[in-house]
């Protein structure tokens, strides 16, 4: 594989306070990565060194194996930082036209990629009439641009109505379906979890987990499970070696697995118990409780 | 370097205030260049011609419009500071080191912009100054015209170098505002350590130093005409003599600022976290 961008030791202190904390991990071509954390954790800090518009303590990065100066590296990516920035006095062609010179692009591209966010037919207005969605919509233009290697976008969906939200999403889709290697940082998890393959988990600037979204933790999943004599169930859920962490929860029993079993054979063995459930889902942690998990087990 | 002309040139270009602001520095030099050089008739009770004085003679003409102009650079500076403000402000700034510029690039973008601007209005002056020359002036042979064009090169090097200042002021501190204020504090600074100076030694050295001061040794490049236009008059009062010549030294304290100002507005930036 391919790496886009490594990230070794990187550390970032503002004064007392320390952003970023021996960071390491390892972006590469083709997959789609998000950066989870809470708000504080250091996401923006670390984009915006790799960005060039923060310096680093100590540590370094290297953009496609180090062979370009950054902000030639730059020109090959695409990055959207928290609110969209633009001329507010220039029209939505202008402002990209703008960047079409820094970057060095062809200015053909515009109209293309103003299509593909829809604002197309608002090119000639200007920036400041502009809703927050459709400034969001023109900071995904813009990144586009370049056709870039790597998309990186921070917090792309925060402060939008639903609609928005959705709009920048599908897009976000879209674009990662075409085989673009994208960078999503967000406290969102429901999002990461939609368009992520892989993901870097941080907490107060230290890295706690780097790899596969699916073996953020190990897990066998659990059972959530209903019937009607609970004490029964839990007496024999209790003894069975098979299973963990018991809760219950509005009448639902949700049991840990420690050990992999499938619902099938569950059903049977609690068949043959005598212990008949009205109730059985076999289910994963989502993204959302196996953050929290890590989060709050460290 | 055409490219981050170019880049430039659209971001205060499309902006209404800084066109009007460079519109209006660039226009009313010129008019009240031609205004002064017009007849004007004050109602039949008597003619004004400033022409008459002599002060549109070659060689002294180019004295008196680099001098005059140059009083009016304040629209251009207002415009320097508020194109360093506005990206901070709309942290476009951000924006454009993001999408590839370096920091270097940044600077050099706007540096460039103020030397072809500080052309344009040196080339402007100097044709305007040309023609009202010729119509005026009683020689017009080559070798007195071409004589103190270096006053010219002294103001082309003053616009550039007070430009500077207004960029390094408005990376200082960010806002357009406070740059402008700035500069009239460093106005003032320079007059209280000249004070200062004066008390604790005498006018003598005083004046020596302060000629090596950013705004004095700008201010130096071109002294005032008006002296001199007296000293045509009356040629002989001696205590009106005074040297009012472009001298190389001032120039290159001047270029050395400007090189300090530069510099450092790219330090300030490669410092900064956005």
């Amino acid at each position: 594989m391919e790496p886009i961008l490594s990230i070794n030791n990187l550390t970032k202190k503002f004064g007392y306070l320390t952003a970023v904390k021996d960071l390491s991990f390892t972006i590469n071509k083709g997959n789609v990565y998000g950066i989870l954390g809470p708000n504080g954790s250091g996401k923006s800090t670390t984009l915006g060194i790799v960005l060039n518009v923060v310096n680093s303590t100590s540590g370094n990065f290297k953009w496609f194996n180090g062979t370009v100066s950054t902000h030639d590296a730059l020109k090959k990516v695409g990055a959207i930082i928290e609110r969209p920035n633009f001329y507010p006095y220039m029209t939505a062609a202008q402002n990209l036209k703008l960047v079409c010179r820094i970057k060095g692009v062809d200015h053909s591209k515009i109209d293309k990629k103003l299509e593909v966010v829809n604002l197309l037919d608002r090119k000639d207005h200007k920036f400041s009439t502009y809703s927050l969605g459709m400034k969001q919509r023109l900071a995904i233009a813009s990144a586009l641009l370049n056709d870039p290697e790597i998309l990186i976008l921070d917090e792309p969906t925060n402060g939008l109505d639903p609609q928005g939200i959705h709009q920048i999403r599908q897009i976000i889709k879209d674009i990662a379906a075409e085989g673009t290697t994208i960078l999503l940082a967000s406290h969102l998890l429901d999002e990461v979890e939609k368009v992520c393959s892989h993901v870097v988990v941080l907490r107060k600037g230290e890295k706690l987990y780097s790899g596969r979204v699916e073996e953020m933790i190990s897990s066998h999943g659990f059972f959530e499970l209903k019937c009607e004599n609970q004490n029964e169930l839990l007496n024999y859920l209790k003894s069975n070696p098979d299973f963990g962490n018991i809760k219950v929860e509005n009448q639902v029993v949700t049991a840990f697995l420690n050990e992999p079993m499938d619902a099938v054979t569950f059903n049977k063995l609690m068949f043959e118990k005598g212990i008949i459930l009205s109730h059985l889902v076999k289910r994963k942690e989502s993204l959302e409780e196996q953050f929290l998990q890590l989060t709050d087990n460290q | 370097m055409l490219r981050l002309l170019n880049l430039e040139l659209q971001k205060l270009l499309l902006n209404r205030t800084s066109k009007i602001l460079i519109f209006v520095s660039f226009i009313l030099p010129f008019t009240v260049l031609i205004l002064s050089s017009i007849k004007i008739n004050f109602f039949g009770f008597f003619t004004l011609e400033l022409g008459e004085l002599g002060i549109f003679n070659f060689p002294i003409i180019w004295h008196i419009t680099t001098f005059f102009a140059s009083q009016f650079k304040f629209f251009f500076a207002i415009v320097v500071v508020s194109m360093i403000g506005n990206e901070y402000s709309n942290k476009t700034l951000k924006q454009n080191l993001i999408d590839g510029l370096s920091k270097k690039e940044f600077i050099l973008s706007k540096f460039y912009t103020i030397i072809f601007f500080s052309l344009v209005a040196t080339l402007l002056i100097s044709i305007a100054s040309f023609f009202i020359g010729l119509y005026y002036s009683s020689y017009t042979e080559a070798s007195i015209i071409i004589r103190e064009t270096n006053f010219l090169l002294a103001y082309f090097v003053k616009l550039i170098g007070f430009f500077s200042l207004c960029l390094f002021f408005g990376m200082l501190v960010k806002r357009s505002a406070f740059a402008l204020a700035f500069l009239f504090i460093l106005y003032i600074l320079e007059w209280v350590i000249f004070g200062l100076i004066t008390w604790q030694a005498n006018m003598d050295i005083a004046e020596k130093i302060q000629n090596f001061f950013p705004l004095k040794s700008m201010y130096n490049l071109i002294d005032q005409p008006i002296q001199r236009v007296m000293m045509t008059k009356f040629p002989d009062k001696s205590e009106l003599m005074y040297d009012y010549a472009v001298h190389w030294h001032e120039i290159t304290i001047v270029l050395c600022w400007t090189s300090i100002f530069i510099f450092l507005s790219y330090k300030l930036l490669k410092k900064r976290d956005l």
